[in-house]
């Protein structure tokens, strides 16, 4: 076991752990700060599986946009306007159903794949081989997306305004 | 290079690693702490006609080490009401944050960090560490004040993170690199090769570049100052409506925290100022180990060139905060949305198309 294990390993602990109490605690909050312990510990998988900029993204886009926008929505609902946040356990049932069935899809993905094992030499960057893929093959993917994308701001901006 | 150095001293890639990650904290950062508190306090005081803490050493230079003596021997008080696991946590999260930029600086070419080639965009990643760990101070102390400040201080950190970024781009789209260090490489020379100057290229196509630079790096200016939350932009801590913002419960230590994410945060955004558009860790005027034939001599220069250019652009922060008034908060939003992003998202064109053609 090198020094990289151990930093997986921590990463790896520190990812489900946070997710599990995202999930079990009470205190919604709390729930939303240990969300970014999760999103931390998957940003430091990335960058030990070489995917810098993957990584960083996840850092702007969760970190910095996602859970700052719903610390922002929990604290603000929470302490100035009063309104009390439900935090229990609902709809067991159907719930269990949704996520076993989830889970069962997970699970058989995870066993019908065929690891790609072999010791490969890891890119120094990822950043030009990306670049290159979103501008060439996967360019009109790349242009919907953010054709969709405006599409939702603008629509956020004319919800605003009424 | 100190890096390998450190590798041949300790024999261990762990050791000098964690040698190396420590080296801007105790080299840089707490003696620029040090410097930078007397100086805000000189220059407010001289641009006020006082004279500024006179009393502790000559001229008062030791004033910033009696109030860290003070700050320590404080009783660390936690509010009854706060949720004190998040209270103690925030000071840190927002120092990891501050500090996590530092990895990506190129202090010289002989010391950066982690040489990532993703330098630039990391840097402007982490600084959302800092939002959250505001957001967090902010809600822990139980204070209606905290978490306005951390509220207003969310809210401007996240809309003026927009022209940061798309300055970036427009540096990105010229250069084709995000690496801190290639990017300095490039601006090598004299002080006519420098981004703001329109980069290493010649003829034509500089003086073209020359007004798209200079619009740039006020836009780049003007919102880092934002995202530092210093005046102009300084609604967070507004001591005159909210005491004094998310740290407003907080004393000691965790106090002293804040107080040097601040600083920290003040110098890493001068330095990716200074590193963009400033040559980084360029000299002006050649170096004086070329001319002596002295090689070790440059990367002390170089090191003393980027701290002379970053403390540079702390200290007009400083001439800023203590020259212009506070912003209020819809002429802060408007001063974002209205005029720098449509300006920069222009400015980006403009760039553009130079470098296509």
């Amino acid at each position: 076991m090198n020094i990289y294990d151990i930093i997986f390993y921590i990463f790896a602990l520190a990812t489900v752990g946070s997710a599990f109490m995202v999930v079990t605690t009470r205190n919604i909050v709390h729930a939303a700060f240990y969300l970014l312990l999760t999103f931390f510990g998957v940003t430091g998988i990335y960058v030990l599986l070489t995917a810098d900029f993957v990584a960083i993204v996840q850092l702007v886009v969760y970190v910095g946009g996602i859970l700052i926008l719903l610390i922002f929505g929990v604290m603000l609902t929470n302490k100035i306007t009063n309104v009390q946040i439900k935090t229990g356990s609902l709809q067991l049932f159907p719930a269990a159903i949704g996520v076993g069935l989830f889970a069962g899809i997970l699970v058989s993905a995870l066993l019908n794949t065929e690891w790609k094992t072999a010791a490969g030499e890891a890119p120094k960057t990822t950043l030009n081989g990306l670049g290159f893929l979103l501008m060439n093959e996967y360019i009109i993917v790349f242009e919907v997306l953010g054709v969709l994308l405006l599409v939702a701001l603008v629509g956020a901006a004319s919800i605003a305004r009424k | 290079m100190i890096y390998d150095f450190l590798l041949k001293l300790t024999g261990s890639e762990i050791a000098a690693g964690f040698i190396q990650s420590l080296l801007p904290l105790f080299v840089f950062i707490l003696p620029f702490a040090l410097f930078a508190v007397l100086l805000e306090r000189k220059v407010s005081a001289h641009m006020q006609d006082r004279l500024g803490p006179m009393r502790t050493g000559y001229h008062g230079i030791l004033q910033t080490v009696a109030d860290i003596i003070k700050l320590v021997q404080k009783e660390d008080i936690v509010p009854t009401n706060s949720d004190k696991p998040l209270f103690n946590i925030a000071p840190v999260l927002v120092f990891t944050g501050s500090y996590a930029a530092f990895a990506a600086i190129p202090f010289s070419s002989a010391f950066i960090g982690s040489n990532i080639d993703l330098g630039l965009f990391f840097i402007v990643a982490v600084s959302g560490l800092v939002v959250a760990g505001i957001l967090m101070a902010g809600w822990a102390s139980n204070n209606k004040y905290t978490l306005l400040g951390a509220m207003r201080s969310a809210a401007q950190v996240i809309s003026y993170e927009i022209p940061t970024m798309l300055v970036i781009l427009t540096i990105v789209m010229m250069t084709g690199t995000l690496n801190l260090t290639t990017l300095s490489e490039l601006q090598t020379g004299y002080f006519w090769n420098w981004m703001i100057l329109g980069g290493p290229v010649a003829g034509l196509v500089k003086l073209a570049f020359i007004p798209s630079m200079f619009i740039g790096f006020v836009i780049i200016y003007i919102s880092t100052l934002a995202e530092v939350n210093r005046t102009p932009f300084d609604i967070p801590e507004a001591e005159s409506e909210l005491v004094s913002g998310y740290h407003t419960e907080y004393s000691g230590m965790k106090f002293a925290m804040f107080f040097l994410a601040e600083y920290a945060n003040m110098f890493a955004v001068s330095a990716i100022v200074a590193a963009v558009f400033f040559g980084g860790y360029q000299s002006p005027i050649g170096y004086l180990g070329n001319t002596l034939d002295i090689l070790w001599l440059i990367p002390i220069e170089q090191f003393f060139w980027f701290t002379f250019k970053g403390v540079f652009f702390v200290f007009v922060q400083m001439w800023l905060r203590w020259t212009l008034p506070r912003l209020r908060v819809d002429q802060l939003m408007a001063l974002c949305w209205k005029y720098l992003i449509p300006i920069a998202f222009v400015n980006l064109l403009i760039v553009g198309l130079i470098t296509v053609l």
